[in-house]
């Protein structure tokens, strides 16, 4: 099973690379979406049949995670088919190759049971989702992908680093450094020390960076903003989430080693400082897609914070994980339909969007609604969840920042969104001919389908799976 | 054999500071060239019986860091047409300087860390370190963009002498992996700085500075 969910991406990338149709390429996008949702969900119903293999093996945060980013694809590939048509002007064979290999290197991470191995698929993400941003050719573009591919190398040899560190801490405690989480959360309390330490300083820059956290977020604004929307739906829900669970798999090991307030420490602080620069930088946003991307650097802020809080708030961040990264489905797609309909993502060009696109412009509204934590909406529950988490653990002080810096973030956000859907649009803009389809609309429809029964009720088993991980990330050995 | 093994991260730790202080950038290719070739050696000198996975990863390192990765960078440089690197955040006397800190700075920091027996007298931990530091100083004084790639490029040479210490733990599939995930993020990265090069009519990452708050 792990084997078809990891290689089965690359053989029909593969594929991609020979078809010689720029119209019928797109279509295996969705394909290989549907194959590897119905691939995931067999793993998920029978775990014990997942995979033998020492190193790939699913372990609870990890099928979150895969469940979580296979919908996310599934959705944004149909997308896809629908927006690459309409840029037929441009070959999408690069664009195709390297959105189907996401999908192989984002299910190596998901599956690693090995850190080392985790690590490649890591770095992969960064490889393959390169040239998605480059995909305007345009000179900003250029400029946002070198700055995403030299903040991200960095970063991630950094993680590498840490990698090695941790190694390093099992063999100095003679436990042979097999680098396996099982191995090491078997030996944790035998690790050494002050390499531990520098070990989870640098994986935190490492994963840290590849999350966005504040202040490594630098090639964030940058890609996000110069990418199209659905590769910033990808990279927001999808690559920074891997980074995510990448972040929890070591926050684990640290927590069994008995280093919970060394960990928590560092991330309350990185946590909080994320939310803090997203708030500050979104506030007087002029550009909506950079405002998206602050709002992926609040919400990474958010996750570290949960986990920097602990066990009471394992349950929400878990939730958060997945709700967020649905909503940045509804929010970046939109987005990329408003702007391919303004041929413009500044906001003193883009006004009365819910006129020009009444479908895009009300669903880009209400996910700012469900971004920002307001009920009825999946990100409410989580959100939530952590805050009553955060006062369980009487951490209150950092509960007040969080709720103090939520409304920074729903002021900033609000009064560019508002900007952005209300009005009448402005009539000397040129404007494209571009008109909501099915393709472009529908599956942002669905994902706030998604946002709004999360917020609703939450699916049994997806509970089940939710109290398993916490359950997994609470044994201490 | 711990002898052998210093004086060749002593050379890798004099490649660290000539790559520092020289501002022609084919220079600065070929001599981290030459730090992946010799860097390609230690897996020979730090076992005393060397397996042949371990033969494999490193000659596929030195086909790697001192072949293919230069050959791809030099190509690069040639159709940029530029040769050298002028007016460095830091001139290259001080970065040299700073490069000798950064190199005393691990040897500190290193030995505060616990070390086993056996890696205790050896210059691998310190060596990695101070090569980490230079690639960072590279990648963020200098402005051509190949000269940042060099950079990164010596950064991950740091890692690999660190990886050195492991090389009985990590597996053939992660070796390989990393290496190829290097060798595919350069090339990526090289492609990267052609198209700066084309759009831009330089390497010149002063340039790249449209996107801002």
């Amino acid at each position: 099973m792990a084997f078809a969910l990891v290689l089965l991406p690359f053989v029909l990338a593969a594929l991609a690379a020979t078809i010689p149709s720029n119209r019928g390429r797109p279509w295996l996008l969705p394909l290989a979406g549907t194959l590897h949702l119905v691939l995931t969900l067999r793993a998920l119903l029978r775990p014990d049949r997942g995979g033998g293999h020492g190193w790939l093996a699913l372990d609870p945060p990890g099928r979150i995670i895969l469940l979580q980013v296979s919908v996310l694809y599934l959705l944004c590939a149909l997308y896809a088919v629908g927006y690459l048509r309409h840029r037929q002007e441009r070959s999408n064979r690069v664009f195709c190759v390297c959105l189907l290999s996401f999908l192989g290197t984002m299910s190596l991470v998901t599956w690693s049971h090995h850190l080392g191995l985790m690590w490649v698929g890591m770095e992969a993400t960064t490889l393959v989702t390169a040239p998605l941003i480059y995909f305007n050719r345009t000179k900003q573009s250029i400029e946002a992908t070198w700055k995403y591919l030299m903040v991200g190398s960095v970063g991630i040899a950094l993680a590498l680093v840490g990698t090695f560190f941790l190694a390093y801490a099992a063999m100095h405690a003679g436990v042979e450094p097999t680098l396996t989480s099982e191995n090491l959360l078997l030996h944790a309390l035998q690790l050494s020390k002050p390499w531990l330490h520098a070990a989870f300083v640098l994986l935190l820059v490492g994963y840290g960076t590849k999350m966005g956290l504040a202040p490594m977020h630098t090639w964030k604004p940058d890609a996000y903003g110069e990418a199209p929307g659905v590769v910033g739906a990808i990279l927001a829900g999808g690559v920074t989430n891997c980074a995510a669970l990448a972040l929890l798999r070591i926050y684990h090991i640290c927590g069994a080693a008995g280093e919970t307030v060394y960990a928590s420490r560092l991330l309350l602080a990185l946590g909080l400082l994320s939310m803090a620069v997203a708030g500050i930088f979104m506030v007087g946003q002029r550009d909506f897609k950079r405002m998206l991307a602050y709002s992926s650097v609040e919400h990474m802020g958010i996750l570290a914070l949960g986990l920097g809080i602990g066990a009471p708030a394992m349950f929400g961040t878990l939730l958060h994980v997945i709700t967020n990264g649905m909503t940045k489905g509804v929010l970046f797609l939109s987005a990329g339909n408003i702007h391919r309909a303004y041929a413009s993502k500044r906001i003193d060009q883009v006004r009365g969007a819910i006129r020009r696109l009444p479908l895009s412009g009300w669903v880009f509204l209400a996910g700012f609604l469900a971004i920002t934590g307001s009920p009825p909406f999946g990100p409410f529950i989580s959100e939530f969840a952590i805050l009553n988490g955060a006062f369980d653990a009487g951490r209150f002080v950092i509960a007040g920042f969080f709720l103090f810096l939520l409304l920074v973030v729903f002021i900033g956000m609000g009064a560019t969104v508002l900007h952005v859907v209300q009005g009448r649009p402005p009539a000397e803009v040129r404007q494209s001919s571009y008109h909501d389809g099915w393709l472009t609309v529908a599956p942002v429809m669905i994902f706030m389908g998604l946002v709004l029964l999360l917020g609703l009720y939450i699916p049994k088993s997806l509970s089940i799976l939710l109290k398993d991980a916490v359950h997994y990330l609470e044994v201490r050995p | 054999m711990t002898n052998q093994l210093n004086a060749l991260l002593i050379m890798v730790l004099v490649i660290n500071l000539f790559s520092l202080g020289t501002s022609r950038i084919l220079a600065v290719i070929r001599i981290v060239a030459l730090q992946g070739a010799l860097l390609g050696l230690l897996p020979f000198l730090v076992h005393a019986h060397v397996s042949v996975p371990a033969i494999l990863i490193a000659f596929a390192a030195i086909a790697l860091k001192s072949f293919a990765i230069p050959a791809i960078m030099t190509r690069a440089l040639r159709d940029a047409q530029i040769k050298r690197e002028v007016e460095p955040l830091i001139g290259f006397l001080p970065s040299i300087l700073l490069g000798a800190a950064a190199t005393a700075f691990a040897l500190i920091f290193t030995s505060q860390l616990p070390l086993l027996d056996q890696h205790a007298g050896s210059l691998l931990v310190p060596a990695s370190m101070a090569t980490i530091l230079t690639g960072f100083i590279l990648l963020t004084t200098r402005f051509k963009a190949l000269t940042q790639v060099v950079g990164y490029l010596v950064l991950e040479n740091g890692i690999f002498i660190f990886g050195m210490l492991l090389i009985e733990a990590m597996p053939l599939v992660v070796e390989a992996g990393v290496l190829l995930d290097l060798f595919v993020g350069i090339f990526v990265i090289c492609i990267i700085t052609n198209h700066i090069n084309s759009a831009f009519s330089s390497m010149d990452t002063r340039r790249l500075v449209t996107l801002k708050e």
